[in-house]
């Protein structure tokens, strides 16, 4: 290499990009559309076992007996645990189940109907105790307490900014109002679980449906008394996981421990009822606003009490997070958790801004409505206040409002809330929202080989879990090396490969875009070295192109003349994105707009999504054609839990009600609309480097389709989903049925 | 109960040890491990569970014979994935009408998860597997990889089978009609946007 050359680790000119930016299909979409593609739910070596618990039917409870004996004597079962935090089975002490759903026995025998039989033959009483499952009810959530003395309030402190009394008092227009989001379950369809295989005492082979291949095996280890090198994590595919999926779970555990009992593999998969409710949930939020604006609109003061749950922890949605995107000078907020006898939560897709949004900019739709104003307007005229570290991206949101306002046709379709006019009982609406998020890149380790043949392969124990991961990685290598994408090859999912993080919080492709980038020109300045040597020309013009080496326009050699300077041994090289690593490759802070168009029906309460659009940016864009299927996917998301998903839970009996896929409800194909995603990406977004986009586009439906059913109607339905019920029920309250 | 010793037949028998010594903040559990084999079963008094005996099933899937022993409560789907290894068609957890386990029985889509195995015997049966035998890729799932109609991926197999049985029925049908007889498959990635255009492309073409 020349003295003279600065080698940096860039990206290219985005002129000069074969692959990056375009529409690229996913490497592994043909692997998944047929079958071949094998979960950890698939996974069927000789003599599997199949497993099913026993979980509490109580929302908190002791156990008073439990004789698993009757479940070992059904023919076919091979072998029985008793999870340690339901049941110590050496002294018969039996712990608390806090929630519906909690597990107490796995039964693994030769066919899952058998294993089924097993769990059906144990003998279990319970000693009942006190519970509280309302999550929207703070009155009765005290009144549980004084009459159990069970705790079931967490103060979660509050927060005061300037002086709320006097610019409410001094403000033209003051609205209050009630809104909140219910929790939901996290429902990957893979269900959480594993398969898991002995070699012997010591060596345990897990297929784990997991967003977490590299942090996993510690789990396992440790709970089993083994040393982490004992235990290997695979998972080549990943069927869903939200942010649900990152532990090795006590089903885990028990997987690996019926395994060793049986001296056989076992596959526990969780059955769906468990899944909903004990395998992650979102938290609630319930918010009692005063909001405020001058004659502009100019939004002066902000006062608010909110309060929900996160489960028996006693948490709701975070207080530092309200108002959400904007910040205003005069802003009080308080929050308050409730210790529910419900299943724990889990990060759930860009927690806990879906609430936040919801919880914050109803409100402010409701003070435009008040005032007679334009919700654009009104959203426009206070992104002078966005709250901290957001200013340098308000000129973004203006930009995103006005591009998203021509998709939909915002202006010309826009009226007072209420005041769309006609006479039949459908009515029509627009409404909007607008999120952020981080998403900076994430800790990535590869090893990336380039073979004498020219043949191109990675390893890292990151993970797909349907974002294109591999697919983000063979773009960059097969760019890098002036390749096609089938000459480059990705080997992830395994935990024997270079660490890589989890994959949660939108920080993946970040952290495999940028280390496979760095290994990628490193590789690449050391084969122009050996080119330059052998063919006399100078390292530095050299650039890799169409699987040729070039140099000024002219082809020095192919690639595989390049690569067979190499040597009988592969070049391999290490590449590394560290969690604070800055080198122009990768950014972080991102922003987008979404607009419905909505049908309300006034006599049934349904909702219909016409149109919904999305503005959405991500800095550099990889793939497309991916990120674009990210951005479809949180918006569907973002409806069911605008219009339909929530769990129910039973007040008389602490029960999950509907723990089953007929009635926790998500959307069909036929219950989305007509979707439209412009990914924003001007130079100047390009230039930022590559940040994650995952999480973003699920923020803001909850308060852009509430918005919108609210204009359409004239009345605000304040908690979501949007049930047809809650509709009926706001529309009689509010006069306008 | 935890001291009291199964009693064993034939010397074979049931063994219970604890084995889960734990870690850090692990309470230590134990876990019942059997080898009862039939013949010890049959001597012990009778579970107070006990099925019809696995009976011979053949099943005729994606155009070839397999001879089974099932007990007549397996349900298709399992048959089809613990048996005979196909697992394109997935479990999600529950029998249901979310549409991952999809196969298509006499023409007809249908979920494998809601029927049981025995039932279907000299019926044609068509998985997912059966879709892109060799160099025979069914152009559903090529538009589907077009269209990008794939995220995590466990519903897909399940829609493929889906539009396929569609296509057939409806060979150019309609965005309303595509949207209304693919109701049947839940996805949780979001990827009705790529399966609405892949079907659409196809029927665009007469159903290909």
């Amino acid at each position: 290499m020349a003295e003279e050359t600065k080698r940096e680790h860039t990206w290219g000119p985005r002129a000069d990009n074969v692959l990056i930016g375009k529409d690229i299909q996913r490497i592994d979409a043909a692997d998944k559309s047929s079958g071949r593609a094998k979960y950890s739910a698939d996974i069927n070596t000789p003599g599997t076992l199949y497993a099913r618990l026993l979980t509490s039917n109580q929302a908190h409870a002791k156990i008073k007996k439990l004789n698993v004996d009757p479940a070992t004597q059904v023919e076919g079962v091979r072998a029985v645990y008793v999870f340690p935090t339901a049941y110590d089975i050496e002294t018969g002490e039996s712990k608390e189940l806090r929630w519906d759903g909690a597990p107490i026995v796995a039964v693994a025998a030769d066919r899952p109907e058998i294993a089924a039989d097993g769990v059906r033959a144990i003998e279990i009483e319970y000693e009942p105790l006190p519970f509280f499952v309302d999550e929207e009810d703070i009155e009765g959530a005290k009144k549980a307490e004084e009459e159990t003395g069970i705790k079931r309030l967490k103060s979660l402190g509050d927060n005061k900014k300037g002086d709320v009394a006097a610019a409410i008092s001094d403000a033209v227009v003051v609205h209050k109002g009630y809104y909140g989001v219910h929790t939901i379950s996290h429902m990957c369809l893979e269900p959480h679980g594993s398969h898991c295989e002995w070699q012997g005492d010591d060596k345990l082979e897990v297929h784990l449906s997991t967003q977490n291949v590299s942090g996993t095996p510690g789990q396992f280890s440790g709970a089993l008394g083994l040393d982490e090198t004992a235990v290997h994590v695979q998972s080549d595919y990943e069927g869903g996981g939200f942010g649900s999926k990152f532990a090795a779970d006590e089903w885990g555990i028990a997987c690996a421990e019926l395994a060793k009992a049986a001296g056989k593999p076992v596959r526990l998969m969780l059955d769906r009822a468990t899944d909903l409710k004990i395998a992650g949930t979102r938290p609630s939020g319930f918010i009692e606003v005063t909001i405020a604006a001058d004659s502009e609109g100019n939004i002066v003061a902000w006062d608010s009490d909110h309060w929900g749950t996160n489960g028996t922890g006693g948490g709701t949605v975070r207080l530092s997070g309200i108002p959400y995107v904007f910040d205003f000078a005069n802003r009080n907020r308080k929050a308050t958790g409730l210790v529910c006898n419900t299943g724990p939560n889990r990060a759930w897709r860009a927690p806990p801004h879906p609430q936040l949004c919801a919880m914050t900019q109803t409100a402010m739709d409701d003070l435009a409505a008040k005032m007679g104003m334009d919700s654009y307007d009104l959203f426009m005229k206070n992104l002078n206040q966005v709250s901290k570290g957001l200013a340098d991206r308000a000129d973004v949101y203006r930009d995103q409002m006005k591009i998203a306002a021509e998709m939909i046709d915002w202006k010309a379709k826009w009226h007072p809330h209420g005041k769309g006019g006609g006479n039949g009982p459908v009515k029509r609406g627009l409404g909007l929202a607008l999120h952020t998020w981080g998403g900076g890149a994430g800790p990535c380790s590869c090893l990336l080989k380039v073979h004498r043949d020219g043949s191109v392969e990675t390893f890292l124990g990151s993970q797909d879990i349907g974002t294109g991961t591999r697919t983000v990685i063979a773009i960059v290598m097969a760019e890098t090396f002036g390749l096609n994408l089938d000459q480059v090859k990705v080997n992830l999912g395994s935990s024997k490969y270079p660490k890589s993080g989890a994959s949660g919080g939108s920080i993946t492709v970040g952290g495999v875009s940028s280390a496979h980038r760095r290994a990628a020109q490193d590789a690449l300045w050391q084969i122009f070295d050996l080119v330059a040597k052998k063919f006399n020309v100078p390292a530095d013009a050299l650039a890799a192109r169409g699987g040729k080496i070039v140099s000024g326009g002219q082809e020095v050699c192919t690639w595989q003349q390049a690569t067979a300077l190499i040597g009988p041994m592969p070049l391999e090289v290490q590449g590394v994105n560290g969690r604070g690593t800055k080198d122009g490759l990768t950014s972080s802070t991102v922003g987008g707009v979404q607009m419905a168009d909505v049908s309300v029906n006034t006599e049934d309460g349904t909702i219909r999504i016409n149109d919904f659009v999305c503005v959405q940016d991500c800095g550099l864009i990889i793939d497309e054609l991916t990120a674009r299927s990210q951005v479809y996917g949180g918006m569907i998301m973002g409806i069911s839990y605008a219009l339909m998903e929530e769990r129910i839970m039973d007040n008389h009996t602490g029960r999950y009600l509907n723990a089953n896929l007929e009635d926790y409800k998500v959307p069909r194909i036929g219950d989305i609309g007509n979707l439209q995603v412009k990914m924003y990406q001007p130079a100047s977004e390009y230039n930022r480097g590559v940040v994650g986009l995952g999480e973003p586009p699920v923020i803001s439906p909850g308060a852009a389709i509430s918005n919108a059913v609210a204009n359409a109607t004239g009345v605000r339905v304040p908690v979501l989903p949007l049930t047809p019920q809650r509709v009926l029920d706001a529309l009689q309250k509010g006069g306008a049925a | 109960m935890r001291d009291r010793e199964h009693s064993s037949g034939r010397g074979s028998g049931l063994s219970r040890r604890a084995f889960l010594q734990g870690s850090g903040a692990a309470v230590a559990a134990t876990a019942v491990a059997t080898q009862a084999t039939e013949a010890v079963a049959e001597a012990k008094k009778p579970s107070r569970l006990k099925s019809s005996k696995a009976q011979k099933v053949v099943l005729t899937v994606n155009g070839k014979e397999h001879t089974l022993m099932l007990e007549p409560r397996v349900t298709l789907l399992d048959a089809l994935r613990n048996d005979l290894n196909l697992t394109g068609a997935k479990d999600v957890g529950v029998s249901s009408n979310d549409g991952a386990d999809t196969v298509i029985i006499d023409g007809k889509a249908v979920a494998a998860g809601t029927r049981l195995a025995f039932a279907e015997q000299g019926k044609n049966i068509t998985t997912v597997e059966g879709l892109s035998e060799g160099k025979n890729v069914d152009e559903v799932i090529t538009a589907f990889v077009k269209h990008d109609a794939t995220q995590c991926g466990y519903c897909t197999p399940g829609f493929v089978v889906a539009v396929r049985a569609f296509l057939n029925k409806n060979p150019g049908a309609n965005l309303e009609q595509i949207r209304k007889g693919l109701g049947g498959n839940i996805c949780r990635c979001g990827t009705y946007a790529g399966v609405t255009a892949a079907a659409l492309e196809l029927c665009q073409k007469g159903g290909a």
